[in-house]
């Protein structure tokens, strides 16, 4: 039961999130609206953490294998993209790791900065 | 055969379960990491999809009945995006500045590169959106006239490159703190990203949450600005 409980609340906000952005014009897609629905409950303490805490981490560990399929699926985008595949694959690989780097050293950074400030 | 296949969709389901945790195995056994198991699980339903003669459409078609998961599993990100709230509090700063500096940078070095690459504009176009979440990247693509099965396409790889090599670029540069990490995961490689930050550390994958939203939205917001350039 307490399984089922939380699978409900999970997918109940999921629901609305689909919902949210159906009927609003904002380019936001459902899981972000769900995410924030959830996140907001949980600090109006409308839903507690035990209640979605189990199925909610099990859901979250199951992420990685939900990618394969994806994967498999550009096994049929060679042909319409044949034309454009190096150039495409350059940008892809350089910005991908660029920003991780800059987005990453910047964090970092200004964090370093932070704690100096508060040693002071 | 085919026809048993298409009626059922158990048997994609258990090749892909299976060919992960196979993937997951010939990791932990060579501890090379760069050898995930969403790579080589792909590879090896690839290879036994073509020896079988099995259309991936068909496989793809026994694959919606998990893939239909993936918005509730990102849902999911609110407990530990509340659970770590009050170590998130007093970084908010430093956090949405490196989303800020990464989105921005993701948007003009993508352009920059298209334009002196010569791309068409409908693939320079589809690749602006390429580093935030699919359910946000592809409307922005199709809206703006980008070709939508590549923006697709690199969506995928960049969430899967940055949940791959993420943990190695991170320790090259010296992005140690964890929540440095969750910011250029999340910032990098939107859900795929977060699916490693989280598995790293709660907190990385709580702030990788937060920044593939963020991402997701200033990307939204700052995309326009860019397409006269491929106009």
């Amino acid at each position: 039961m307490k399984y089922l409980t939380q699978l409900l609340i999970i997918f109940a906000f999921t629901f609305l999130g689909e919902a949210l952005s159906a009927l609003l014009p904002l380019p936001i897609p459902a899981s972000i609206y769900g995410l924030v629905l959830l996140f907001l409950a949980l600090k109006l303490k409308l839903v507690r953490t035990q209640q979605v805490e189990d199925v909610g981490s099990f859901f979250i560990s199951l992420l990685p294998i939900l990618f394969v399929a994806p994967m498999v699926d550009l096994m049929d985008c060679w042909e319409t993209l044949r034309s454009a595949l190096l150039p495409s694959l350059a940008v892809i690989v350089v910005s991908t790791v660029f920003v991780f780097y800059i987005s990453g050293r910047v964090t970092e950074l200004v964090l370093r900065k932070q704690e100096e400030k508060h040693h002071d | 055969m085919t026809e048993f296949l298409s009626e059922n969709a158990l048997w994609a389901l258990t090749l892909t379960v299976a060919a992960y945790q196979l993937g997951a195995w010939v990791q932990k056994k060579t501890r090379i990491a760069a050898l995930s198991p969403i790579l080589t699980g792909a590879a090896l339903v690839i290879v036994l999809l073509i020896v079988l003669k099995v259309p991936n459409a068909q496989y793809q078609a026994g694959m919606t009945h998990l893939s239909f998961l993936l918005t509730p599993c990102t849902v999911c990100f609110g407990i530990p995006l509340y659970k770590q709230l009050d170590r998130l509090k007093g970084n908010l700063t430093a956090i949405f500045a490196g989303v800020f500096a990464g989105a921005a940078a993701s948007i003009f070095l993508i352009a920059g590169m298209c334009f002196f690459l010569r791309t068409e504009n409908a693939v320079s176009i589809a690749l602006l959106p390429k580093s935030i979440t699919t359910a946000m990247a592809l409307p922005l693509s199709e809206k703006a006239g980008g070709l939508v099965p590549l923006t697709a396409a690199a969506v995928i790889l960049s969430g899967i490159l940055g949940n791959v090599a993420g943990e190695g670029i991170a320790k090259a540069s010296k992005i140690c703190h964890p929540i440095a990490k969750g910011v250029a995961f999340g910032t990098a490689s939107h859900v795929a990203g977060t699916a490693k930050a989280a598995e790293l550390d709660e907190l990385t994958g709580a702030v990788s949450s937060l920044s593939l939203v963020v991402a997701g939205i200033l990307t939204a917001v700052l995309m326009p600005f860019l397409l006269p350039l491929f106009a």
